[in-house]
């Protein structure tokens, strides 16, 4: 099985199909950004992007890719590994508290600002309700995504 | 001299649930409650002052450049850069960062040329290492900036050799030693060699730096793994590996106490991906390891699918049979009945006899899980005799001591590699994880990761105890406090003593604050394990007492501010560990203040407020909330006030304070684990139901300058969020809620 990922094909060999993606990509290819937290689509830590859309990898069989991109926070860098605009906001505004769901958070926020690149509030929030912080960063991750979506300044 | 030995989990629990409250000994009178009545009555003897063992600190060091600079554990200099050790384990509190940032402070070091890295575990050169009691920069303080000036003073001195000037005539500035009169400049990089020579310089002999002199200290700085967590490195426990590792889940039973009598091991060893499938016995230290059956596969798909086809009998004559509803019916009965004093001061008795107005309250708080959000796993691999682990765990040193314990190995042969962990709030202080991961390394004879599933973290977790207080307080003529009464029950797991984090004592609001003040306590057995649980106490407490003061207010007809601030009374300190009244009544004014206090807020919105000092930390709290018919509750916004001494990292701080008042919330509105039979009912988020991002308020956050020593920020602003919330929906409704969560009363976060 092939599978089209962070802009490379790679060759997964034998696999059981239903495997979820999310332990291919820890297990498989050592991509690890994407975490595990309750294996159930609730917490939101192990999101990727299948296309352009945020899916839980936890809970998504590895068969379903198809022939469809898959992003991780891995291939969200630019060739010269240059962070983007949401990475950078996320560091800048020293969002991360122990970390673990941040990951799932900026692959979240991804799907949304490709969708819709200038969200209002209600539409950050709706879009993000899909990931748990158990810190309780929420307030800097929206203030990083709408940094990163040009609605505030660098500056803190 | 007293030595530290942290390998004692008692002494970490004891530290971490204790410190700095008042002396925990006045505990003890207890009337146990057996709930379990397939047994008769047993009183255990003590089983507290675990055995004190010692082990020799590991000699091996970092691996060091020749002529590299390392005058002791936390800095090393070589011509390839600044490198700064954090000692202590990273939970989400930020003190991979903060830490470091004292050091550099005193090192005088620019924070861009400086380089964090995770110390090894060795307790002779960093003494205690964990996560705890929001004590690392109360216990670090000193000991980093000395570090820290002790390197720039050696720095220092290989210039004025270098130069042949004297030493004073030498300043530093931004990584450099700078020879002013003449201009001369060099940087740290090109004199760390030469500061390798120099002799280490007394701990005395080296000045440290004026506060008005800070550099780095107070400002706000990014986490120095920030960078890393976006570039998905393999920072935390789970994403460690190791070559010829195999991937392991353990399955126990799901009433704590229960052995395995049989198990399908045929079946699951011929399922794909699987390797091996094996009973172990346990140790007879739930601490530890429990009995339970081990799979070990190819992946970690493979292994949980085959935990889910594992058919096993279970021996459960020992086993939990805890029952929530009926500790609830006991509570019922017990609240009626006066119980053991822990706490007698005045004459309760006689105040209420001469009050004008009484009031009366019996509050309950359901037990929780603390759901860090990376489920335990631990790495180990076990070859010739010695052990090496990768652990994500609060407590690094008790976990060496209790995974030698199980493999049967000396400690000094075990090697624990720290990592990031997952969030914390309490669950990692205990190495049951680490103890399996060992055990299953050992007999299935490969390196492995343990991977817990949620179900499994949120079924063997040890618990925040649930808990009941029957309240009563009575008022004077002038509206003023005289009589307060807390008739508390608590569990108890060793049928010995309140469960961590489930014991008052009297240094517990409002002790020593108020003339007449009586607690009694009573408890009732239970097994499900249970322990400290972020801001241990004070994360329950807090709800009932924060809340009971508003209800003696509301029944004197007064503001609850005004009480609250009499109550407090004149500026003085109550005793070496206590508050210190003027502080607490600063924050209490700040905090009514910057939200607005007495304005005008119309129909259906209310504001309340709340102080709670744990952790060294003076912080108060008000929320201000409208509350819909249908019970939705709305938090516009919440303000705090908080004096924790001088700030090391002003955005970790805030972070910290912002990330305390989401939990609180997140905790007070839904947060509960219930028991039938010995088993957990709530096993993974879609029944524990965590805050998300469109319920989090507003938070306004002011720290109060205060030239006090540091104090910790992990655990202090979490207790007064619930009851400044709940006194907020009484305003808003004239409600009385007194069950937390609070969803149990129909009330719900909009």
């Amino acid at each position: 099985m092939n599978i089209k990922i962070n802009g490379e094909t790679r060759d997964l060999g034998e696999l059981d199909p239903e495997t979820p993606l999310l332990w291919v990509l820890r297990d498989e290819l050592n991509l690890v950004g994407a975490k595990y937290g309750c294996g159930i689509s609730q917490c939101g830590a192990c999101t990727i992007l299948v296309d352009n859309v945020a899916v839980k990898s936890c809970s998504y069989p590895v068969a379903s890719v198809g022939e469809a991109s898959v992003t991780t926070i891995e291939g969200l860098a630019d060739a010269n590994g240059e962070l983007s605009a949401l990475q950078k906001a996320w560091v800048d505004l020293d969002v991360a508290q122990c970390g673990y769901c941040q990951s799932g958070q900026v692959m979240a926020a991804e799907a949304l600002l490709r969708s819709n690149p200038n969200p209002s509030d209600d539409e950050i929030d709706r879009a993000m309700a899909s990931n748990i912080c158990r810190c309780g960063t929420y307030i800097r991750i929206r203030n990083a995504v709408k940094t990163a979506a040009g609605q505030l300044a660098t500056e803190e | 001299m007293t030595s530290l030995n942290y390998d004692d989990i008692g002494d970490i629990v004891e530290i971490v649930t204790s410190v700095r409250e008042e002396s925990h000994d006045v505990e003890r009178p207890l009337r146990i409650i057996k709930l379990d009545r397939r047994q008769f009555l047993k009183m255990t003897g003590a089983v507290g002052g675990g055995l004190m063992l010692s082990f020799g600190a590991s000699k091996s060091m970092a691996v060091t450049k020749p002529g590299a600079f390392q005058p002791n554990g936390y800095v090393k200099i070589d011509d390839s850069g600044i490198v700064l050790y954090a000692k202590n384990p990273e939970i989400g509190q930020g003190v991979k960062t903060s830490l470091p940032m004292i050091v550099a402070e005193e090192l005088d070091a620019a924070w861009e040329d400086v380089t964090v890295e995770q110390s090894r575990i060795d307790q002779a050169a960093y003494g205690m290492q964990f996560a705890g009691g929001s004590t690392a920069i109360p216990m670090n303080w000193e000991a980093l900036r000395r570090a820290g000036a002790t390197a720039r003073l050696m720095l220092i001195e290989a210039a004025a050799k270098r130069w042949n000037v004297g030493s004073d005539s030498l300043t530093t500035e931004r990584s450099h030693v700078v020879h002013t009169s003449s201009g001369r400049k060099a940087s740290y990089l090109e004199l760390a060699t030469e500061a390798a020579t120099i002799p280490v310089p007394s701990a005395d002999s080296v000045k440290l730096k004026d506060a008005k002199d800070f550099q780095i200290l107070g400002k706000r700085v990014t986490g120095v793994d920030n960078e890393a967590l976006m570039r998905g490195q393999p920072l935390f426990g789970i994403d460690q590996t190791v070559p010829g590792m195999k991937y392991a889940v353990y399955q126990k039973c799901p009433a704590i106490g229960g052995k395995v009598k049989s198990a399908n091991l045929d079946e699951i060893k011929a399922m794909p991906g699987i390797n091996d499938a094996f009973v172990l016995e346990g140790n007879n230290n739930a601490a530890e390891l429990l009995p339970g059956v081990a799979i070990v596969a190819d992946n970690t798909w493979a292994a949980f699918q085959a935990k889910r086809a594992l058919k096993i009998e279970w021996e459960e004559t020992q086993a939990s049979t805890d029952s929530w509803s009926h500790a609830i019916e006991e509570a019922e009965r017990l609240r009626h009945e006066s119980g053991p004093r822990v706490v007698d001061t005045g004459n309760v008795d006689t105040a209420f006899e001469n009050s004008v107005k009484q009031a009366s309250g019996f509050y309950r708080y359901a037990f929780a899980s603390h759901a860090q959000l990376e489920p335990q796993n631990c790495t180990a691999s076990f070859t010739d005799g010695k052990l090496e682990l990768w652990a994500p765990t609060q407590t690094p040193g008790s976990a060496i001591m209790s995974a030698a314990n199980v493999v049967g190995i000396q400690p000094t042969s075990v090697t624990l590699h720290q990592t990031r962990c997952g969030g914390g709030f309490g669950r990692r202080l205990y190495n049951d994880f680490t103890c399996e991961a060992a055990a299953i390394a050992k007999q299935a004879g490969v390196p492995v990761k343990l991977q817990w599933t949620r179900e499994d973290d949120m079924a063997y977790d040890l618990y925040r105890a649930g808990g009941f207080h029957q309240m009563h307080g009575s008022v004077d003529e002038a509206g003023k406090i005289t009589g307060w009464r807390d008739r508390f029950i608590t569990f108890t797991n060793d049928g010995n003593r309140p469960v961590s984090g489930g014991g008052i004592s009297r240094g517990v609001f409002p002790g020593g604050l108020l003339e007449n003040v009586r607690v009694e306590q009573s408890a009732l057995e239970w097994k499900n394990r249970c322990a400290a649980w972020r801001a241990p106490g004070s994360n329950v407490f807090a709800f009932v007492v924060g809340s009971f003061l508003h209800e003696l207010a509301h029944t004197a007809g007064r503001d609850h501010l005004d009480v609250l601030l009499e109550v407090l009374g004149e500026p003085r300190q109550l005793g070496p560990r206590g508050m210190h009244t003027g502080r607490a009544a600063e924050v209490v004014r700040v905090a009514a203040k910057e939200a607005g206090w007495g304005r005008d807020l119309g129909e259906g919105r209310g504001m309340g407020v709340a102080f709670y000092y744990s952790h060294a930390g003076h912080i108060a709290e008000v929320a201000e909330v409208s509350v819909s018919e249908d019970k939705k509750v709305k938090v516009h916004k919440v303000t705090v006030a908080a004096d924790v001494g001088p700030i090391v990292n002003m955005s970790g701080a805030e972070n910290q304070v912002q990330g305390s008042v989401v939990d609180g919330l997140s905790t007070m509105f839904n947060l509960a684990v219930s028991f039938e039979n010995g088993r957990v009912q709530q096993r993974n988020f879609d029944k524990y139901s965590m805050l998300r991002m469109p319920s989090a308020p507003e938070i306004d956050v002011h720290f109060v300058k205060s030239d006090y020593p540091p104090t910790g920020l992990g655990e202090p602003a979490f207790p007064p969020l619930a009851p400044a919330v709940y006194n907020a929906i009484f305003e808003a409704t004239g409600h009385r809620a007194r069950t937390m969560p609070i969803s149990e009363e129909g009330f719900s976060l909009a």
